[in-house]
């Protein structure tokens, strides 16, 4: 079995798997990060959401073969502690049942780290590959808007 | 979270000696139980130990609604103890702790006075040992914040110091309850503790159980969902490296055996045959389970199909159908009869699959005539009998680790995914994971019952309305989970929210029936049950009498409904907070629904304009009289999330079935509702002095109805089969 090596939360792994598999099932089953969630294993409903350079990607449809070691995968594990997002995330009490968060939060921090002030329009287009099925849809929104807000305030300061 | 093992060491660490101050919150037996070390083998609900930690345990799992918060809560009320300083634990099954089932929006409903009661006896008998303690009255100390007070003296003395004391005293039978007004925890917006963890990825899902030595499999299933293996080939999925064993397995259904020509046996179960891939990893399991070859048998199911299933029940629509006591009300027949108007119309809805963002999986392990269960489930009581009876061991050799639940609306009460499990461990004597794919979730079922309703009304020259009828046509849950018999009766549940308490309009004839189909697929309970389909006719009929009879659609309601002053009052503030009352330009509309289910009353506003052939919809309001409010903020969370699975199941997806197989798999063709796609919503929790009510489900009812009954306004369109495509009226 082919061995690979990963830089995930700055952290580096090696990993002896096969190479069509997931990275998905890399985090979870051999790293052992089990935040990120495996929902559809088609890249539609974004609970396996992980950032490869800061961009979100569904990891259950990314063979390890195809991450190099210079990339950086960062999981919901890797966000820096007190971050603006996660807080905001508590402050609006957005999680129901809490299962796609990981991946939520993850689309939601690419999408605050290239735009400090998205429009509803632009966390449409951002979160749309994520699906909620408790539908907190309205409290994710109102959680980036002001993660957003904290973000600006924190700039200026 | 599996997490009772580590609590309890944790606990134990603090300390040798624990003490546990346990109810059986039945009534039945209120003993109290003092346990010393790590054997504790009780029915607590509170343990104290010496160094004042304070456990709750959970008896109602959380699949998002919130349970882990609301019942703790309240007993940490009466306890006077803040919950932020309670270790919340999950109950195991045992039959000590009672129902244990998440389900019917019950959770607070039936837990109110019990958990406060058991709260409220453990607070008097720390009250009593302090009392004690400093030879003075009881009343002369007071509870707060995890110490007992001297009112006299200033002295505190903490729970953990008094309750060894308070163990030994006999427990109150009836312990004072706080008054409503004097709750510091209970009906103000609150943080729930198990949010931090959902943000932070440390909740551990069943999906996220892992135990030494643990196996992972994936199961392939029939395809036309009964069917039985005639021969299958493991070569190829052994030779994926990781890959320990291809064996047959089976799934259980809690139905009798699909057999349409012969006589119900109410003993028999039905089972598929399926063929699990046993791994070393999740992945192997995946790769090897797409190389088995399999041949099957449809055991009778191979020309199934759904639009079959409709047609049978537009036909039994034309008999009378069996009577619901619960709706009855004047002669119907003759009512109609002598109505100066006649209308008629039959509604259509879908089947549906729960869909929860974490499909179905359980971790196994048979062991020594023992089984222990982690996984998402939402009644380990229930699943607990399962078990034993399947496995042929005694109940008190069940244990059952809950998890967290990623969604679940219905569909981890029913157990094959975790039967199947125990069948895998027993066979290779190894703890083993299932994890079902997306695809077994949306194709295997058990699905909710899509239904006919056929409605007739009457009304008079002045648009009163004289009759009213609702014949249910359809599967019916009792018959397909609890194999009772329903040729010529009522499914009593499947009544709901159609019933006189739940629709009471003030019709001076009155008639529901139900006339029974074979689905012949595993049918379930989801999200509101009956009330998500009956309701939907049910409202849109009332607005079809309006219009015939020339009346507004509120007004009918609330005529209809003075008597019941909770409705009107949901109805009032409606039309209030959505300015119903308002002049809207041409092809801007608002329809409204209001049921009542699960002991909470729930009316929607749908806005909507027209826009090319379609609509589009421009705002929600949503009312919610759920009684008392424990978290007036998980109340609001609640009809947010409703409105979204609600509307998804209105205008976004369904389930068909042609030649036995399920025509839908993954959420590429069931698409439900994403960011981006979600109505503004308006929502208001009635305040008032009424006990709690259900607050997971009501809200969803009134969604299809409220807003076809505003398509109708805008486009003279009347839509009676769901879903509906909103681009194309």
């Amino acid at each position: 079995m082919p061995t690979y090596q990963l830089t995930i939360n700055a952290k580096k792994h090696r990993v002896d798997v096969d190479s069509d598999t997931p990275l998905l099932w890399v985090i979870r089953d051999e790293i052992g990060y089990t935040g990120t969630k495996f929902g559809c294993g088609m890249g539609l409903c974004g609970a396996c959401t992980v950032l490869l350079n800061g961009q979100p990607i569904r990891s259950c449809s990314t063979p390890v073969s195809t991450v190099k070691l210079t990339d950086k995968v960062t999981t919901i594990e890797g966000l820096a502690a007190g971050n603006a997002v996660q807080e905001a995330w508590i402050e609006a009490q957005v999680p129901q049942c809490g299962y796609c968060q990981s991946g939520q939060i993850l689309a939601a921090s690419a999408l605050l780290a290239s735009n400090t002030n998205p429009s509803d329009e632009d966390i449409d287009n951002a979160m749309a590959g994520n699906i909620c099925r408790c539908g907190t849809y309205p409290r994710m929104r109102q959680a980036i808007h002001s993660a957003a807000a904290k973000i600006q305030k924190s700039k200026k300061a | 979270m599996n997490t009772s093992r580590r609590d309890f060491i944790r606990i134990g660490g603090q300390s040798a000696l624990i003490l546990a101050l346990g109810f059986s919150v039945s009534g039945k037996s209120k003993t109290l139980h003092k346990v010393t070390a790590l054997g504790i083998e009780i029915n607590p609900y509170i343990i104290i130990n010496e160094a004042g930690k304070v456990t709750i345990f959970n008896p109602r799992p959380d699949m998002g609604q919130g349970t882990y918060q609301s019942l703790p809560m309240l007993i940490a009320e009466e306890l006077e103890i803040p919950l932020d300083k309670v270790a919340i634990q999950m109950t195991d099954g045992s039959a000590r702790f009672g129902s244990q089932l998440s389900g019917g929006s019950s959770s607070v409903r039936t837990r109110w006075i019990p958990m406060r009661t058991a709260g409220a006896a453990v607070k008097e008998m720390l009250l009593q040992a302090g009392a004690n303690r400093w030879k003075v009255s009881i009343t002369d100390c007071f509870a707060k914040d995890g110490f007992i007070i001297n009112r006299v003296s200033n002295a505190k003395l903490s729970y953990g110091e008094l309750v060894e004391e308070a163990s030994k005293l006999p427990v109150p039978q009836k312990p004072r309850l706080k008054t409503w007004s004097e709750f510091t925890q209970l009906g103000k917006k609150s943080f729930r503790p198990d949010v931090t963890s959902k943000v932070d990825g440390t909740a551990i899902f069943g999906m996220d159980v892992k135990l030494p030595g643990m196996l992972y499999a994936s199961i392939v299933h029939s395809p036309t969902i009964y069917g039985k293996v005639k021969s299958f080939s493991a070569d190829k999925a052994m030779g994926v490296k990781g890959v320990r064993f291809v064996l047959k397995t089976e799934r259980n259904f809690y139905h009798g055996p699909f057999s349409p020509d012969v006589e119900l046996n109410q003993k028999a179960r039905a089972k598929s045959e399926a063929i699990a891939v046993v791994a070393e990893s999740y992945w192997s399991a995946l790769k090897g389970k797409k190389l088995v070859q399999a041949a099957w048998s449809s055991e009778g199911a191979a020309e199934s199909a759904t639009s079959q299933y409709f047609n049978a029940a537009k036909a039994k629509a034309q008999s009378e159908g069996a009577t619901y006591k619960d709706a009855a009300v004047g002669d119907f027949a003759k009512a109609l009869q002598l109505s100066d108007y006649k209308i008629q119309a039959t509604y259509q809805t879908p089947f549906m699959a729960h869909a929860p963002m974490e499909p179905c999986n359980a971790t196994v392990y048979v062991q020594d005539g023992k089984v222990e269960v982690w996984a998402p489930v939402q009644g380990p009581d229930s699943l607990v009998t399962e078990l034993a009876g399947y496995l042929g061991m005694k109940p008190e050799h069940v244990k059952i680790n809950v998890t967290f639940l990623g969604g679940a609306f219905g569909r981890k009460a029913y157990y094959d995914y975790v039967l199947e499990a125990a069948h895998i461990s027993r066979q290779v004597n190894a703890p083993v994971k299932v994890i079902w794919t997306r695809e077994e979730d949306i194709q295997q079922g058990p699905f909710r019952p899509g239904m006919i309703s056929a409605m007739q009304g009457g009304i008079d020259n002045q648009g009163n309305v004289l009759a009213f009828e609702h014949r249910l046509n359809g599967a019916s849950i009792m018959a397909n989970v609890f194999k009772a018999d329903m040729r010529g009766k009522i499914d009593p549940w499947a009544g709901e929210g159609i019933s006189i308490e739940d629709s009471p309009y003030a019709f001076p004839a009155r008639r529901n029936s139900f006339n029974w189909v074979d689905p012949q697929m595993p049918i379930l309970w989801w999200r509101s049950v009956y009330a998500s389909t009956n309701v939907f006719a049910q409202e849109c009929f009332m607005d079809e009498l309006a219009h015939e009879g020339e009346k507004d659609p509120l007004d009918l309601r609330l005529h209809l409904l003075k008597d019941s002053p909770r409705f009107v009052a949901v109805l009032n503030k409606l039309a209030e907070i959505s300015d119903y009352r308002a002049k809207r330009k041409s092809g801007k509309s608002i329809g409204i629904a209001i049921a009542r289910s699960f002991a909470s009353i729930a009316a929607h506003a749908f806005e909507v304009e027209k826009q090319g052939t379609g609509v589009k919809i421009k705002q929600i309001y949503a009312v919610i009289d759920c009684g008392f409010a424990v978290n007036p903020d998980n109340i609001v969370a609640q009809m947010q999330s409703n409105l979204v699975y609600g509307l998804s199941a209105t205008i976004k997806n369904e389930i068909t079935r042609n030649h036995g197989v399920i025509e839908q798999s993954n959420f590429h063709d069931f698409a439900v509702l994403r960011q981006g796609e979600i109505p503004d919503a308006v929502i208001h929790v009635m305040q008032n002095e009424e006990e709690p009510g259900g607050v997971g489900e009501p809200g969803l009812p009134p969604v299809a109805p409220a807003l076809c009954n505003a398509i109708f306004l805008a486009t003279g369109k009347r839509v009676r089969t769901l879903p509906l495509d909103l681009s194309s009226i």
